[in-house]
């Protein structure tokens, strides 16, 4: 009904910001690299210095192209449960993955004790955390798709996975009590979440699970905004709820549990894009919102990963704490000012 | 308390108002109906094929629905709103054609709300909120239309002037609209057949009809209210 120009507009400054911020990413760093050099690097793979060809090419572009899909693939999970469940505080980790996640890796490292050898050789091994966080993951999503195929209430799938998640972090602490300093603190620095740790195969793997996931949402997108109406509108005008509600579910399940595999529960993210996008973006059509939501997500996680690296310093934060320090502000200061409604 | 052993028909052009009791089961009978709640038992025939095989798609371009809650998020604007009335005849990622964009206008002058068209949900009253949702289920396209409770959080003038809307809408567009109320004054006054909902038994017929055989005086517990043949309204037994 409404002139398209604007949306074309928002998606284009939106890509825009996007490019504009994965340069800086990939400029910034603890090693000071002029921004030609990075260009040159980029465009053509030959730079006077080889270390700074070796730090852009197998550190600096994997984790910027890590945070573009962290950061994007949480946005659009979050995205997706705030529709389902037609709440403004769903995000990503509504259903129980990211407690999932990290009860695995919990039991692989501050467990290693109770479980001896087969814990320690997991853990051992490159893929040993992805491996743990992942099935934990699994075993969350497997137990919530069994509830939604019991249950008629979506809501009640939203409780389900607050208690699986309220389960799983009090197994957490349970091992956390009993485990020994050193693994306790390998956990925390599990828990802060990284975006620089992927290497060039680790990457392809997430890659194929963020396009999995992406392409199931793309193709959710006319229900989204049935379900703007509301679940029993939605079943008037032709859609299957369960049907809708399970490919929903592995959507963001495929996003957030592997970005949580490989990156850690990163927090803040998927909850808080979406609403920075309904913001800035006009309209409610998910048509517009999938995309604006992909390059926000990118966007803000680029940034908060500039941040954490702390250009020109030898330390790196906790990207989750940044965020949450970056993020939290600029959604209370979006919502006070426009004052529109979340839903 | 429930009524069964239901009845009826409803033809193009009719406004037919369901009557009866809290509890007696007319939402769920018009839920049933319109196919987003499985049919407790018994049949329900569309242009004389059962519901249960006519595909939720195909349905919905039969049958389009307005409810009385209204989960809907309010931060949509009435454009939008009405738009997703589009959606049984959209393309896999619900853009709009012309044809699309012509039914939304028409759905929106006939229910006279064109003005309205930029407005957010959240800026309406509840009589706007209802015709908004009213043109939605119009812009839907379908032979039946079905409302229940649509007068519900209105006061007395809005509540006559919806009902109004749905008399002039199911003669304009041949619509068979069938709707849910306890406004059984306006019904009798507006609606071309009532179908009556008791516990006992379930009736359809002309409101003049229903009169005369005295079907409104066992509507209801007869230690609190009468109804009056003479006025056609229900008073407070003296």
């Amino acid at each position: 009904m409404q002139n398209s120009r604007p949306y074309i507009i928002s998606l284009l400054v939106l890509l825009l910001c996007t490019v504009a911020a994965w340069f800086l990413n990939i400029s910034l760093g603890s090693v000071n690299i002029p921004f030609m050099e990075v260009l040159t690097v980029l465009f053509s793979s030959e730079a006077e210095n080889s270390n700074w060809q070796y730090i852009i090419m197998e550190y600096r572009i994997p984790k910027a192209l890590t945070s573009v899909l962290a950061g994007s693939g949480l946005a659009v999970s979050g995205m997706l449960m705030q529709t389902m469940f037609r709440n403004p505080l769903a995000g990503p980790y509504v259903l129980g993955l990211s407690s999932g996640a990290s009860l695995g890796v919990a039991l692989v490292l501050m467990g290693a004790s109770l479980f001896g050898g087969l814990a320690g050789s997991v853990l051992f091994s490159s893929w040993g955390l992805v491996l743990a966080s992942s099935l934990g993951s699994l075993l969350v999503l497997l137990a919530v798709m069994l509830a939604s195929v019991r249950l008629k209430d979506t809501m009640a799938i939203l409780i389900i996975g607050l208690m699986f998640a309220s389960l799983s972090s009090a197994v957490v602490s349970v091992l956390a009590y009993f485990s020994p300093a050193a693994q306790l603190q390998q956990y925390v620095f599990w828990s802060y979440g990284s975006v620089g740790d992927l290497s060039w195969t680790e990457l392809g793997v997430l890659s194929i699970f963020w396009t999995s996931g992406i392409a199931i949402a793309l193709f959710s997108i006319k229900n989204l905004n049935s379900l703007l109406l509301g679940e029993q509108y939605a079943r008037s005008l032709g859609m299957n709820i369960g049907h809708n509600r399970a490919l929903l579910i592995i959507s963001t399940s495929l996003l957030a549990g592997s970005i949580t595999a490989f990156a850690g529960p990163i927090a803040f993210v998927g909850l808080a894009v979406p609403h920075l996008i309904r913001q800035v973006v006009p309209g409610n059509d998910h048509k517009i919102l999938l995309p604006a939501v992909i390059f926000g997500g990118a966007i803000l996680m680029l940034l908060c990963d500039i941040v954490a690296q702390l250009p020109g310093s030898e330390h790196t934060l906790p990207i989750n704490a940044i965020t949450s320090l970056i993020g939290a502000p600029v959604v209370i200061w979006l919502l006070v000012r426009k004052r529109k409604f979340i839903f | 308390m429930v009524a069964s052993g239901i009845d009826i028909d409803v033809a193009e052009g009719e406004l037919t108002a369901v009557i009866g009791i809290n509890g007696v089961g007319k939402s769920t009978f018009l839920r049933t109906i319109s196919g987003i709640q499985p049919a407790l038992l018994g049949k329900i025939l569309i242009n004389t094929e059962a519901r249960e095989d006519i595909r939720p798609q195909q349905l919905a371009r039969l049958i389009s629905l307005v409810l009385t809650e209204q989960p809907l998020s309010k931060n949509l604007s009435v454009a939008e709103l009405v738009a997703l009335g589009r959606q049984p005849y959209t393309n896999w990622i619900g853009t709009l054609s012309a044809e699309d964009r012509k039914m939304v206008k028409k759905a929106l002058a006939l229910v006279n709300i064109e003005d309205l068209h930029n407005k957010k949900c959240y800026e309406l009253s509840d009589g706007q909120l209802q015709k908004v949702l009213i043109a939605r289920a119009l812009a839907q396209d379908t032979k039946m239309m079905i409302l229940d409770e649509p007068t519900s959080h209105l006061d007395m003038y809005h509540k006559a002037q919806v009902l109004k809307l749905l008399k002039q809408l199911s003669q304009q567009t041949g619509k068979a609209i069938i709707f849910a109320t306890h406004e059984i004054n306006l019904a009798l006054q507006l609606c071309d057949k009532i179908i009556l909902m008791k516990p006992s038994q379930v009736i359809q017929d002309v409101p003049k009809q229903l009169i005369q055989k005295g079907h409104f005086e066992s509507i209801f517990p007869s230690d609190l209210i009468v109804f009056d043949p003479v006025t056609e309204t229900f008073r407070i037994k003296t």
